[in-house]
């Protein structure tokens, strides 16, 4: 390639350069803080190469003003300049002049005094970067005409007065010739000869001070060492190889130039394999070559076995040690020690979490759910035949089964967070919407449900929380007024509790109007009036279709339609809500969620012949009916629990069993958050993993049944729905407690 | 020519300084020292030169030098010019010499 034909390289690749710092720069302020070193690293090597190759052609304008440009920019690129917005315009009009500077030499032009000001001026105001006192920095803009003395800072400004070629783009080589190699028949001066067909010998320096006097020499020993500086795009290994015949008795050290730092590191950074040791890494990347690793490696070796012997078993890190030889930039190794902790993290990440196909797993845990039933129907022959041994096995299989299933459960577990998170969002926006301030507090996100329930709590929960905003969250002169803080607060809550999950939805708003509520429900038919409800059930009417207090509709939210489909969400989860409120300091919203919509723990119970399952999470204690409760027909709903008034149901009843009797009742008491109750039943089965089955369409608006199941002897069972019972029961009670006091 | 020109005029190299001939040219470098420190090397016959060569002449310089001579180099041919300018040794001779075009 001639001269010119390299020139014309120049200009051309300059405009792209030119163009793609322009890009990056228009792209710097949309970017985060730590988004953007990828986008600085490529203005400043866009810089940098300029400059380079300017200074390759003798460019001096052009290298002395890309220099100044590229010390800021380096500064930038260390993190002790921060890129604002006048600096990025700053660095556009350095683009442009660099440009203009390029177009001139490409014309052949001369510089015109206009561009020698502007020029003046943009260094000026470059080096006010450069001067480690800013104070001192905000005159210069002005005095445009006098810049030349304004980068006295800046040691690198040195290096283009030395010649046209910076220093700092070639390879150095020093190279300690071995007394043998003129015997050997080798010649250095050859050996530069060969390297001058690779690149261009920019310089070498000859030291001769092994040289002793004619009298003491030995002309067929060599006593030179030599500096190159060397221009080349060859790699490492290929410079290396020119000094192939000489290198075994030669001290030769070959450093590439500064701007293949940047590309080492790249390369650092692109290695795509793993596990690579830091030499490894080095050598992969161009920077080290395998012999000098090898080298490294064994004076390591022989360094750490003379250790050991002095008692002193420190041993050297590779990276520190090919630093301190000067075969290597500090820079480069610092990538591959980076890099090599990346890999460490991301590997430690991989052994962390595996992504696996939703649908594999829901085959994996309804193939588990067959498993969990075939185990029951072994059990139940196990215990037919009555041989202990096949007992034992049975039982030994029971428990693998559980074990089995409660870890293929687990793996459909996942956080809340996630879900949680998204309501950042959310508030942002509604709040926006209504003009109010508010803070969303986020606690329990890494506490784990089901990942159908956390896809189906989502909607709910967006509506609860847009409600607490809107009708919780008062605007900010009442909070005022009420002496709150104007920043209104929404927390998102989650944690376990006996096999459940509460989600909590807390506002410090206004809290529920009890009075209005229930003046509403009276005004509804929703309740007799002249009855004393409690709080919470009071609230709970807020859940009822079509209820809203007339004063808080709004078009984002209106407790009327809404919570009614919130709760008819909930509930088809086979979970529950409750409110807690104070007029005036808030109110909490708190979702009760079943761990797992697959498989439970149940408690079999019978009933005629009929066989039922209640969830044990739910199942407090077994009692036998007290007396005076047998034959007490219809007309009580309560028995005594050790002095506690509960209320009972019979489930023969409830169910319509027919079929005998058995000889006594027992009661099951379950308990749904804070209600208890009991069941009475003919007879306790004891525990039994359930595979909840859904009930099909038919059956799925049935009230107090949740579910089937297949029991191991191929029976069906039905499992019970306890909250709808509990609620069944207590409204029941209220309605003949007040049947009764209007009979009064 | 005004000054330092030894009696003995300056010593004739031709041909090959190379490793091959370096032991038999430092016997007469040797020879010529024993006379006068100072020195003047003719090198316009010199049709190759080496390593072993250059460092030989250094070593005449530096041994010159320290005995209060100096060794000059004149006539330089251009295979002697070619390595002396890609070692950039030709400051460190100091002779006057003809700059090669490229």
């Amino acid at each position: 390639m001639s001269m010119e034909e390299a020139l014309q390289t120049f200009f051309a690749e300059s405009h792209e350069l030119l163009q793609e710092m322009e890009d990056r720069l228009l792209a710097i302020p949309a970017l985060a803080e730590e988004d953007r070193s990828e986008t600085i690293n490529a203005i400043f090597r866009a810089a940098h190469t300029i400059k380079g190759s300017a200074g390759l052609f003798g460019l001096d304008g052009i290298v002395e003003f890309t220099h100044v440009l590229e010390s800021v920019l380096d500064k930038v690129r260390a993190g002790q300049l921060m890129m604002d917005a006048d600096m990025v315009s700053l660095f556009l009009d350095c683009k442009d002049h660099v440009a203009r500077l390029v177009e001139l030499q490409e014309s052949g032009a001369t510089l015109s005094t206009d561009d020698q000001g502007k020029g003046n001026e943009l260094v000026a105001r470059l080096s006010v970067y450069l001067t480690d006192t800013p104070q001192a920095a905000v005159a210069p803009a002005g005095e445009a005409s006098h810049p030349a003395p304004a980068h006295p800072t800046d040691s690198l400004a040195l290096e283009s007065l030395g010649g046209n070629v910076l220093d700092n783009d070639n390879w150095h080589i020093s190279i300690e010739f071995g007394t043998d190699v003129l015997r050997n028949g080798m010649d250095p001066l050859s050996i530069f000869r060969y390297l001058g067909t690779m690149g261009h010998i920019v310089r070498v320096v000859s030291f001769f001070d092994r040289l002793p006097a004619l009298s003491e020499l030995d002309p067929e020993s060599c006593y030179m060492s030599y500096v190159l500086n060397f221009h080349s795009e060859a790699d490492k290994a290929t410079i290396e190889s020119a000094f192939e015949f000489v290198q075994e008795d030669c001290k030769i050290n070959i450093l590439p130039p500064h701007s293949r730092v940047a590309d080492f590191v790249e390369a650092i950074k692109n290695l795509k394999q793993d596990d690579l040791r830091i030499g490894e890494m080095l050598v992969k990347s161009g920077t080290l070559t395998q012999r000098e690793l090898d080298a490294v490696l064994a004076y390591q070796t022989a360094q750490e076995q003379g250790d050991s012997a002095s008692q002193d078993p420190h041993k050297r890190p590779l990276g520190e040690m090919v630093v301190q030889a000067g075969i290597v930039q500090p820079e480069v190794v610092e990538a591959a020690l980076h890099k090599q902790i990346q890999q460490k993290k991301a590997k430690s990440r991989q052994q962390q979490s595996i992504r696996v196909d939703a649908e594999k797993l829901d085959t994996l845990i309804n193939l588990i759910g067959e498993l969990v039933i075939a185990g029951a129907g072994v059990n139940i022959v196990a215990h037919r035949s009555g041989q202990t041994d096949m007992l034992e096995a049975a039982s030994t299989l029971s428990r693998l089964v559980e074990e089995v299933r409660d870890s293929a459960l687990n793996l459909r577990m996942v956080q809340i967070g996630e879900t949680f998170n998204r309501f950042q969002r959310v508030v942002h926006d509604v709040a926006k919407d209504l003009g109010k301030e508010i803070e969303l507090e986020i606690t329990g996100g890494d506490t784990e449900l089901d990942k159908t329930v956390v896809e189906k709590i989502g909607d709910p929960l967006t509506h609860l929380v847009r409600n607490s905003i809107d009708h919780g969250i008062e605007p900010a002169d009442i909070r005022a007024a009420r002496g709150k803080p104007a920043q209104g607060k929404v927390r998102l809550n989650a944690y376990h509790d006996s096999g459940s999950i509460i989600i909590e939805v807390q506002d410090d708003g206004g809290g529920l109007n009890r009075d209005k509520i229930l003046a509403k429900a009276i005004e509804k038919g929703l309740v007799e009036p002249g009855i004393d409800l409690p709080d919470s059930e009071v609230y709970q009417l807020i859940f009822e279709a079509g209820f809203s207090t007339a004063d808080k509709v709004s078009n984002i939210s209106g407790r009327g339609v809404g919570m009614d489909v919130v709760r008819r969400n909930i509930e088809a989860l086979r979970g529950n809500i409750e409110i807690d409120s104070q007029y005036m300091a808030g109110t909490t919203i708190r979702i009760r969620l079943p761990l797992t919509l697959a498989i439970i723990d149940g408690f079999q119970v019978k009933v005629g012949n009929a066989h039922y399952v209640i969830p044990l999470d739910m199942v407090i204690e077994c009692v036998d009916l007290p007396e005076e409760n047998i034959n007490d027909g219809h007309d009580s709903n309560y028995f005594s629990l050790r002095g506690e008034v509960l209320p009972y149901m019979r489930l023969r009843e409830s169910f319509e069993v027919t079929g005998e009797t058995g000889k006594r009742e027992s009661v099951v008491i379950v308990k749904y958050g804070n209600t208890r109750a009991g069941l009475v039943v003919d007879a306790l089965l004891g525990e039994f993993q359930t595979v909840i089955k859904p009930l099909g369409k038919l059956f799925e608006r049935l009230r107090g049944i949740g579910g089937s199941t297949i029991l191991g002897t191929g029976e069906v069972a039905l499992i019970l729905d306890i909250p709808g019972l509990v609620q069944q029961m207590i409204r029941k009670s209220h309605h003949e407690t007040s049947r009764a006091s209007v009979k009064e | 020519m005004t000054h330092g020109i030894p009696e003995a005029g300056p010593l004739q190299l031709s041909g090959e300084v190379n490793i091959f001939t370096a032991a038999a040219i430092r016997e007469q470098l040797l020879a010529r020292l024993e006379t006068s420190p100072r020195l003047e090397i003719d090198l316009a016959e010199v049709s190759e030169i080496d390593t072993a060569g250059l460092q030989l002449l250094l070593a005449a310089k530096l041994t010159c030098q320290s005995k209060g001579g100096d060794l000059t180099l004149v006539h330089h041919s251009a295979p002697v010019l070619d390595v002396m300018d890609l070692c950039n040794l030709t400051h460190v001779f100091g002779d006057p010499v003809v700059i090669s075009s490229n």
